[in-house]
């Protein structure tokens, strides 16, 4: 072989490498029988991952975590749908204007976006931990809410809906009756799309978490700062394959990647 | 409500926000009538017929239906049927559930749902398909699903929307027959929007042509084959030789030019002659002209002449001696054959 015809090759050895290795090497960490977070793991056993279910706080930014990822995404389907429908449907003036100001938590840096919630919302209008927290979470899944729906409606023609109109449905009925059953997809896709990434995201519940409400992964980071123990790893183990699992279980129900 | 006027449209003005589509058109349909509104796109026939449907405000006008004023009543309550081009059956429910659809919102349930249901598909002979989803049929079965979702509503009138357009020439002929059945066995009164002439004179009892949101003619079939009364329907219809009148002459890019024989009687008020490239006559006549172009089309021959009068479309039996480009011909354009146009555009 010349060293041309290897190039490609090794690349992409090195490519899958840098992204899964990592990984593996939490993994394997995760299973380590030795006290501090190492690699290579010093033997080998179960005592960190069951150590993860034994931390109090893990339990409770866990279930802060869960109430987020689910409560915060139903919230920005509530808003999100009603919004790509209409974008879809109707000529509206500032339609574009509209969809760049719904996708702006995707680029704006997560960081801003937090430091602004703090300082302009959550210091001067006093509100509760929990509350901005919720907030912040919806607003930033609703892009993905947005974009997902948005090309399932974009998918689906129009003239259904008067032909159920005519067939004696109201508009609402209509939407309900012949739009969201083909559609469901779309949605489910944008449920676990806006599941992963409020459950993953750091930046902004960093700013907004505060005394005895925080998110998994701000807990994990503070764990961190004062115990190096292997238990940060399983626990990260553990969310990595719950990850994997549901986007797989979509993947395989769902066709979960012709909507994302 | 007079038996002539089952559905009347009144003064009906339809816009697009400020863009009139559809101005001041006054239409009567008889109940049982089978009319087409015949136009080409952008003439006002799909927002007339959506409008009819209450799928569009009415800007100003009237709409009656069976002696009620519908202008505002909404699209559901209207009791009006539209077979869409697209036939729009929804893709998530079978066969069954769609022709179901209509009649569970109208709140019935058990078997005198699912009798109706199965006569519905019978009648369209799609009873083996009720649980098949709309993706798993053919474009002609998917129409007749469509059919039968509209007719067992019992709608006091079905509209479609050019119903014919998306059907290969064979689907076309049994699809035809099939609407026509469908119009004999319930008596329901269609209207259909079409921009094809030929399915229009093969349909309609009645064809309303339509130009730049006004009514243009209405007539039967055989009116408006024959005896068109614009220049605009003409030319729609066949008519490619047209010219308008002046004084008793045909205008040209070459002058007044006199007429051949004499006009039939009430005619020669009209702004304009139409002749059918059939009725032109070749090889005798007072008018000179050159081949410009032959094509041969199975029964007949078409030929292309340069003449006076610009150019004119010949057409005649092909059993007749052929004539070569360039040729020097006469020919008539026999005044007692064309036809007069009151309105020449």
């Amino acid at each position: 072989m010349t060293a041309r015809s290897l190039f490609i090759p090794i690349t992409l050895l090195l490519v899958i490498a840098f992204l899964i290795g990592p990984f593996l090497i939490i993994v394997a960490a995760s299973f380590s029988a030795g006290e501090t977070l190492a690699f290579p793991p010093q033997g080998f056993s179960l005592r960190w991952i069951a150590k993860v279910f034994t931390v109090e706080s893990f339990r409770a930014s866990f279930g802060m975590s869960l109430f987020l990822a689910i409560g915060g995404t139903a919230a920005a389907l509530v808003l999100g749908i009603p919004a790509s429908y209409a974008l879809s449907r109707y000529k509206l003036p500032g339609a574009e204007i509209v969809r760049t100001v719904v996708s702006a938590p995707i680029i704006v840096p997560g960081i801003i976006v937090g430091l602004a919630l703090l300082r302009y919302i959550v210091v001067p209008f006093q509100v509760g931990i929990t509350l901005a927290l919720f907030l912040a979470h919806t607003a930033l899944v609703l892009p993905y809410a947005v974009r997902v729906v948005s090309a399932s409606l974009d998918n689906l023609r129009s003239d259904i809906e008067e032909a159920a109109v005519l067939l004696g449905s109201s508009r609402l009925g209509a939407f309900f009756r012949v739009v969201m059953p083909n559609i469901r997809g779309g949605i489910m896709s944008a449920f676990i799309l806006g599941f992963v990434t409020s459950f993953n995201q750091v930046p902004v519940s960093l700013f907004l978490s505060g005394p005895g409400v925080r998110t998994l992964p701000v807990d994990m980071i503070a764990y961190m700062e004062i115990v190096f123990d292997p238990s940060v790893a399983a626990l990260s183990s553990l969310l990595a394959f719950l990850s994997i699992g549901i986007v797989f279980i979509a993947e395989r129900f769902l066709g979960f990647s012709r909507y994302v | 409500m007079s038996d002539a006027s089952y559905l009347s449209l009144e003064k009906l003005t339809l816009a697009y926000g400020d863009s009139v589509a559809v101005a001041n058109l006054d239409l009567n349909i008889r109940k049982g009538e089978l009319i087409a509104l015949l136009g080409p796109s952008g003439c006002g026939k799909t927002t007339t017929m959506r409008a009819i449907a209450g799928l569009l405000p009415v800007k100003s006008g009237h709409v009656r239906l069976d002696g009620a004023d519908i202008t505002r009543v909404p699209a559901n309550k209207r009791a009006v049927g539209l077979m869409f081009q697209s036939y729009a059956l929804f893709p998530h429910l079978s066969v069954y559930e769609n022709v179901g659809f209509g009649l569970k919102l109208k709140g019935m349930r058990g078997t005198e749902l699912d009798t109706k249901v199965k006569s519905g598909l019978k009648s369209v002979g799609l009873s083996d398909f009720a649980n098949r989803k709309p993706a798993e049929l053919s474009g002609g079965q998917q129409q007749r699903v469509a059919l039968a979702r509209s007719m067992v509503m019992e709608p006091k009138v079905l509209l479609l929307d050019e119903p014919l357009s998306n059907l290969d020439a064979r689907l076309r002929l049994e699809m035809r027959t099939e609407l026509q059945r469908v119009q004999k066995e319930t008596g329901v009164t269609m209207i259909f929007v079409t921009h094809d002439q030929a399915e229009a004179l093969a349909l309609a009892d009645r064809i309303v042509v339509m130009k730049s949101g006004k009514i243009e003619q209405i007539g039967s079939p055989e009116d408006i084959y024959n005896r068109p009364t614009s220049s605009f329907v003409a030319d729609f219809v066949g008519f490619e030789n047209i010219f308008p009148l002046e004084n008793g002459k045909m205008k040209t890019s070459a002058g007044l030019i006199d007429l051949s024989g004499h006009l039939s009687s009430g005619a020669p008020s009209a702004a304009g002659l139409a002749w059918r490239p059939r009725m032109v006559t070749l090889g005798t006549g007072p008018f000179q002209g050159t081949v410009r172009g032959t094509s041969f089309a199975g029964d007949s021959r078409e030929y292309l002449l340069d003449s006076a009068f610009g150019p004119i479309k010949a057409e005649v039996e092909a059993s007749r001696p052929t004539h070569a480009l360039g040729d020097a011909l006469v020919f008539d354009l026999p005044a007692e054959k064309a036809a007069p146009l009151s309105r020449f555009v």
